[in-house]
């Protein structure tokens, strides 16, 4: 039976949320108007709400650094460690949850652990090998680095995706005949699809805004936005409309690969301890 | 079942992911341990053996204290304002609400900016002191207007840092919040249990596990806060705002001092192992569910 639920409470709850959410919102909200401001406009008091609409900052902020390498690098970079990460955890995920060995368990959380590592106290060795084999400030250095200290969520992600597959199906289509390949590419593959998607979808997003090793392995030619907008944290001049522009190119896409993956997030987030 | 066969080719298939995490493990991390016994600046080209020196050097610098204390408030009051808020806001989202799909888009949205960004737009646009939001908001109630960072470093950074990840506690939760059993909460409020009661002995313990994932994670991730830092107070004033992360960083590439930096990165490690003892404990026991 539901609970009747009186509209005077759920307006009282509506206006609540709202109030919350638009202030929880309201920096990005911010920015974004902001970068369509002129300079004098993003400082004016008191604040303009209504910007005049100007695509100035944005062509200037590529004109001034180059903007669109700095993104590309952040897409090659977020893209490319989770495409290779995918590679590697694929055939493992599949392994450990579809033929599973008293010591999988033990495997698995071991995997986990070294996400444990806090990055700086790897950082004097990273830079120093970085250094020495010329990987540093590279887009395939970072690659590489990135895709090792996600490795460990991709595979877990997959692995509790893996898992909800029923193998009786694979059963089933053995006994009908099919051969491995056949079974591989019309039973399983259709079933592992949106969870190999849902994990890349998740991995990019981690890719793409982490900020330590983007910022410390990088100098100008590989810097990805992460580092870009860094290089903003000392200004000289009338700069916010600028940095707004900046920062709106760097979030949006995110923002809206993060909306499309929210059912996911938790799942991987947690490692499938909340669902 | 499982023949050998299959066996044999479920460890081929893990091997790649297996070696290339062992790798990763091992090589970075002995070579900290290595380097923390170094006298070994990468302005000085001669080497030596230093014993505990570094690890003696970078324990009595009074900045390591300082550190490690604002690595604790830092995590400490992040999580404080994200658990108790986040409980609050899932406990909201969860009631029916008109436009939930927007409100519930809007809350997780500062997830998903990345740091340096997050920290920027609070830095410039809402605590800047002469043209903030806050400011202008503080003038048109007659106060006067605070210069977040150089007053309260520390905690500006905690707000900012709370306002990134009180998305991920509030989704956590109100995921949790909504496997519990309608039939559970009808009949508790049939029994005359008031609505704090319910919270209290149904709601609360049902999100025991979610919180404590929350915290665990959190955590992990808090104890390595960096770029909010190097963006807003740059550890400042004085090592005010300096958090270990930030405190091992100034002295690998600022000092150029890679024996005192690994140092503190062994100390940093020792720390986060603590922590993820526990996490491991609350994510193995699932795997058993």
């Amino acid at each position: 039976m539901a609970r009747q639920v009186s509209t005077r409470r759920k307006l009282a709850f509506t206006a609540l949320a709202w109030i919350v959410a638009l202030i929880l919102f309201f920096p990005i909200l911010w920015t974004i108007l902001t970068s369509f401001k002129t300079e004098q406009e993003a400082i004016a008091s008191p604040p303009m709400i209504i910007p005049s609409w100007t695509i100035e900052n944005y062509i200037e902020v590529q004109i001034r650094s180059d903007y669109f390498r700095h993104f590309f690098n952040s897409v090659w970079i977020s893209v490319g460690s989770t495409l290779i990460a995918l590679l590697i955890a694929i055939p493992s995920a599949w392994a450990m949850a579809f033929t599973p060995t008293p010591r999988t368990k033990d495997v698995l959380m071991w995997m986990l652990s070294t996400k444990m590592m806090p990055a700086v106290g790897v950082l004097v060795p990273m830079y120093l090998i970085f250094r020495d084999t010329g990987a540093l400030d590279t887009v395939w250095g970072l690659t590489i680095v990135l895709t090792l200290i996600n490795l460990p969520i991709v595979i877990w992600m997959l692995y509790t995706y893996f898992r909800e597959i029923p193998v009786d199906i694979l059963e089933a289509a053995r006994m009908d005949g099919a051969i491995l390949w056949k079974e591989l590419v019309y039973v399983l593959v259709p079933m592992a699809v949106p969870g190999i998607a849902s994990t890349l979808l998740l991995n990019v997003i981690l890719a793409w805004n982490e900020a330590f090793w983007t910022i410390n392995l990088t100098a100008s030619k590989a810097a990805p936005l992460t580092a870009f907008i860094s290089s903003f944290s000392s200004p000289q001049g009338l700069f916010w409309a600028k940095l707004s522009a900046a920062s709106t190119l760097a979030i949006a896409p995110i923002l809206v690969l993060g909306w499309l993956s929210q059912k996911q997030l938790v799942r991987g987030l947690t490692f499938g301890a909340v669902k | 079942m499982a023949t050998r066969e299959s066996r044999t080719l479920a460890r081929i298939m893990m091997a790649p992911s297996v070696i290339v995490l062992l790798i990763w493990m091992i090589v970075p991390l002995v070579l900290t341990l290595w380097f923390s016994f170094q006298n070994y600046n990468l302005l000085n080209p001669i080497t030596s053996f230093a014993g505990l020196l570094n690890y003696q050097f970078f324990v009595t610098d009074p900045a390591f204290l300082q550190s490690i204390g604002n690595t604790l408030l830092l995590v400490g009051g992040v999580l404080l304002i994200t658990v108790v808020g986040g409980i609050l806001l899932a406990l909201l989202l969860d009631q029916p609400i008109f436009g939930q799909g927007i409100v519930r888009i809007l809350v997780i949205s500062p997830f998903f900016i990345m740091p340096p960004v997050a920290a920027l737009i609070w830095k410039n646009m809402l605590m800047h002191p002469g043209y903030g939001i806050f400011a202008r908001i503080a003038e048109t109630f007659g106060f006067q207007p605070v210069d977040w960072f150089a007053q309260f470093p520390l905690f500006s950074i905690i707000l900012i840092v709370a306002w990134q990840w009180l998305p991920f506690a509030t989704l956590i939760l109100l995921t949790a919040l909504q496997s519990l059993s309608e039939e559970q909460k009808e009949a508790a409020e049939m029994d005359g249990a008031n609505a704090l009661r319910r919270f209290i002995y149904i709601v609360l313990p049902h999100l025991a596990r979610a919180i404590t994932v929350v915290i665990l994670i959190q955590t992990i991730f808090l104890l390595g806060i960096f770029a909010e830092v190097l963006v807003t107070t740059n550890g400042g004033p004085g090592y005010n705002s300096t958090n270990l992360a930030f405190l091992v960083y100034r002295t690998a590439l600022l000092s150029f001092d890679v024996g005192g930096a690994s140092a503190g990165g062994v100390i940093a490690v020792i720390l986060a192992n603590i922590v993820a003892i526990f996490l491991m404990r609350a994510v193995g026991r699932n795997l058993d569910a």
